[in-house]
């Protein structure tokens, strides 16, 4: 088969089986543009800003466990792309971006929409190609999905000049079957020592505890995990990124962890004397204080990137490898042994537990004549009966959508943790909607972040992707508030957002359907009516509390038992 | 404490600056770094010697082995090991004295005077980051037109090679 450039990056998306490719077109793509015209395997979804193609295929990847893909133009197109590539790095999500450049021989003039691609985003991707040779178009595109999505995933950028998808100029495509790169073999199995002395530890702990990550999403792990957690009748944590990998259901669940982690977790954390973390990377907002972080525990760590390990919290025993084999070689060496998961009675552990349980850290004022946000994300969870993809924005509302919406299944629960991306949530939701029809798709989020990449309410409707918005409406950046009232002596310095548009117009305007809810007793009806319209857009304009706060909350540099509570909740600390 | 680590590392464009700027990204030290290829075209090799703490360096380890570029590396100061660096040194000498002052200390340290000009000596010392250290420490001071040194290299002792 003899295929120009440009056919050749569409014929390698229909190797790899790329259902949808997210893209904006520009002059450096027109030769992609012009091939994917004279093909329908591929299809191709048209967003309204770059931001909004690498969230969506973000979405898409998160959701699906398949790699997103997106296609974007040299110059502002790749920049606009940015923010999307260096989401989906920091939460390490499978993307393959190609980018247009400018031809090969003016590369390095300030030719026209030129920038350096490769330069800008080396720091926020997995790895990225600068394609020189259309001879080596078809292994690069190999190389970028391989790389992408194995071993710990993230985005790969590939940059090809215009001159190398010439559609003159035509060479014989086969594509590899497989590739092997010398210097890229990430790991599988854990070290199986380590893995005999690590039951050992776990099995004569008294004060258990399992902590686990957005790693058990990735790398489909959730099954084992369940397995593990059960065999071993441990508490779970989970991080925001992990949340659903194991069921919120599940009695052994005590909450996320973190900075507004519940009470429960939190305290547990502190107290444990054993601590198991896989597939989670000991981030900041969910270490606290680092020199007080499990002061009684000795640490075990599974991860397959071995960067993760010991980065910012010393552990005793590392494990590097894909958490599914190491977690069932775990469960088969606890089941051929003498000692049993139950051999040490734990009943004072779960009945400290119980206590801190007992507190009801998420309490919030349920006779409130204001709507309180927390409850809308309660009443969501019975309206969707717990089934919905839910995306998020950031700020407040991502709190109270991964503290209230109990995500029983893993890739349902999706939003931006490490970079904490305003705006990442409505693209997403449509990336979602695309890979899933039939399923419910929420995006919660706030009245700013919304209007971060609002456009996208176009592309919903172009491609009959219908989403429910739910949009905690509490008239700031609630999240920037209230850190300005509890550490700036609520000094509230542009945290206001004095001129918001008619959300309820905008949709209209759109051409989906708006609704303005201002009293607790209209949100359970507004969305039933809302899921009821399958096939429409709704954009619910939910007018909440502004005053309302995420609680608990450990302020930086505070340890794991130093939580802020809610007011009304009193600390039982002493208990512990 | 100091560390040479040396990389061998695929010899792509681009494949410096993912190194360079890993280390300004992270913040890590690089007290030097020097790079050419290698009997085989396709490498090249790197030496990169930086400072840091225990669990620092081993995180340099890791990241840098993270980078899918590379395809090896080690960290020399953990075995027995040389470490040569090249020193090309301009001085300006012009009278008698002088001139045999320099000619003598070439001669101490065991360098090589590789070019002569009336007023001017071109010397070359290698060695040691300290030897080194110590030749410009011992001309005197008013005299050094300019230093061009390479960066440390190295290798471990033995038969044991940073190899594919
Ligand atoms: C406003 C805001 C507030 C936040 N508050 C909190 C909070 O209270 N609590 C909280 O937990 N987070 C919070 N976060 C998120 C936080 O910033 C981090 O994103 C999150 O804690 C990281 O989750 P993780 O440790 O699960 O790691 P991830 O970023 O999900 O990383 C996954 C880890 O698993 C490893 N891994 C990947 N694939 C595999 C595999 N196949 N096998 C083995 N290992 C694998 C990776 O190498 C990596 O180490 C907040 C974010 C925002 C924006
Ligand atoms: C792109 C971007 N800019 C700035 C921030 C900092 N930030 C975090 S939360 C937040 C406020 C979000 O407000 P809103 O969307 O209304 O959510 P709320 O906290 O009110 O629920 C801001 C500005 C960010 N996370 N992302
Ligand atoms: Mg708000």
């Amino acid at each position: 088969m003899e295929l120009s450039g440009a056919e050749i990056v569409i014929q390698c998306l229909k190797e790899e089986g790329v259902e949808f490719l997210f893209g904006y077109p520009g002059g450096a793509v027109l030769h992609i543009y012009d091939a994917l015209f004279q093909q329908d395997a591929v299809k191709h979804i048209l967003v309204r800003h770059e931001q909004g193609a690498t969230h969506a295929a973000d979405g898409y990847a998160r959701a699906t466990g398949k790699p997103g893909v997106v296609l974007v133009t040299s110059g502002p197109g790749a920049t606009n792309a940015v923010t999307g590539i260096a989401t989906a790095y920091m939460d390490s999500i499978p993307l393959v971006v190609i980018t247009g450049q400018v031809p090969l021989p003016v590369i390095g003039s300030d030719a026209f929409q030129e920038v350096d691609t490769v330069g800008i985003t080396r720091p926020c991707v997995k790895h990225n190609f600068l394609v020189k040779d259309v001879t080596r178009l078809a292994e690069t595109m190999k190389k970028a999905f391989y790389i992408a999505t194995t071993g710990r995933p993230g985005p790969v950028v590939v940059d090809i000049p215009k001159d190398v998808t010439d559609p003159n100029r035509k060479i014989p495509f086969e594509y590899p079957k497989t590739v092997s790169l010398r210097s890229y073999n990430p790991q599988v199995r854990g070290h199986r020592w380590q893995i005999k002395k690590a039951v050992d530890m776990l099995l004569g702990a008294k004060r258990p505890m399992i902590y686990s990550g957005g790693g058990v999403v990735l790398g489909n792990a959730s099954a084992a995990l369940t397995r593990f957690a059960r065999l071993l009748g441990f508490p779970v944590t989970q991080t925001l990124m992990g949340l659903g990998a194991f069921p919120s259901t599940d009695p052994r669940f005590v909450g996320m962890l973190g900075m507004h982690g519940t009470y429960e977790a939190n305290m547990a954390m502190h107290a444990c004397d054993v601590l198991i973390a896989i597939g989670a990377r000991f981030d900041d907002r969910v270490t606290g204080k680092i020199k007080e972080f499990c002061p009684h525990a000795r640490i075990i760590h599974i991860d397959i990137d071995p960067a993760s390990i010991s980065k910012t919290v010393r552990v005793d025993i590392p494990i590097v490898g894909e958490i599914t084999p190491v977690l069932d070689e775990m469960c088969e060496i606890i089941n051929s042994g003498d000692i049993k998961p139950d051999t040490i009675d734990r009943s004072g552990w779960w009945e400290q537990i119980r206590q801190w349980r007992g507190l009801d850290c998420l309490h919030y004022d349920r006779n409130s004549e204001r709507i309180k946000p927390q409850f809308v994300i309660e009443q969501l969870y019975e309206v969707t009966g717990g089934n919905a993809y839910v995306t998020s924005d950031v700020g407040q509302h991502q709190m109270w959508a991964a503290q209230f919406y109990k995500f029983d299944l893993p890739r349902r629960w999706i939003n931006s943790g490490g970079l904490g991306t305003m705006g990442f949530g409505l693209p997403a939701a449509l990336g979602v909607k695309l890979a899933f029809p039939e399923a419910d798709v929420a995006c919660v989020t706030g009245e700013a972040s919304i209007q971060m990449c609002i456009q996208e309410l176009a592309t919903l409707l172009q491609y009959r992707a219908p989403v429910k918005i739910i949009n905690l409406n509490n008239g700031y950046m609630g999240m920037v508030r209230q850190w300005q009232e509890f550490i700036y002596e609520s000094r509230y310095s542009h945290s206001y957002l004095e001129t918001l548009p008619d959300f309820r117009k905008l949709a209209e305007a759109y051409g989906h359907v708006g609704m303005q809810i201002k009293t607790p007793a209209d949100v359970r009806p507004a969305l039933e009516e809302a899921f009821r319209l399958r096939d429409r857009t709704v954009f619910m304009d939910f007018i909440t509390d502004p005053a309302e706060n995420v609680y608990p909350m450990i302020e930086a540099g505070k340890a794991h038992n130093e939580m802020r509570m809610a007011p009304g909740v009193s600390d039982t600390r002493e208990l512990a | 404490m100091r560390h040479i680590i040396s990389i061998l590392i695929e010899n792509e464009s681009g494949a410096l600056s993912r190194v360079a700027g890993l280390f300004s990204a992270r913040g890590y030290n690089i007290e030097s770094l020097t790079v050419a290829p290698t009997q085989d075209e396709s490498l090249s090799r790197m030496t990169l010697v930086t400072l840091g703490s225990d669990e620092v360096i081993e995180q340099i380890t890791k990241q840098l082995n993270k980078l899918i570029d590379v395809v090896k590396l080690i960290d020399i100061t953990a075995h027995e090991h040389i470490q040569r660096e090249l020193m090309l040194v301009k001085v300006l000498s012009v009278d008698n004295a002088a001139r045999q002052e320099v000619m003598r200390l070439v001669d101490i340290f065991r360098g090589r005077t590789i070019d002569v000009s009336p007023t001017t000596f071109v010397i070359e010392v290698t060695g040691e980051k300290s030897k080194l250290d110590a030749f410009l420490g011992s001309l005197e001071s008013g005299s050094i037109i300019e230093v061009v040194r390479s960066g440390v290299t190295g290798v471990m002792r033995g038969e044991r090679g940073l190899t594919l």
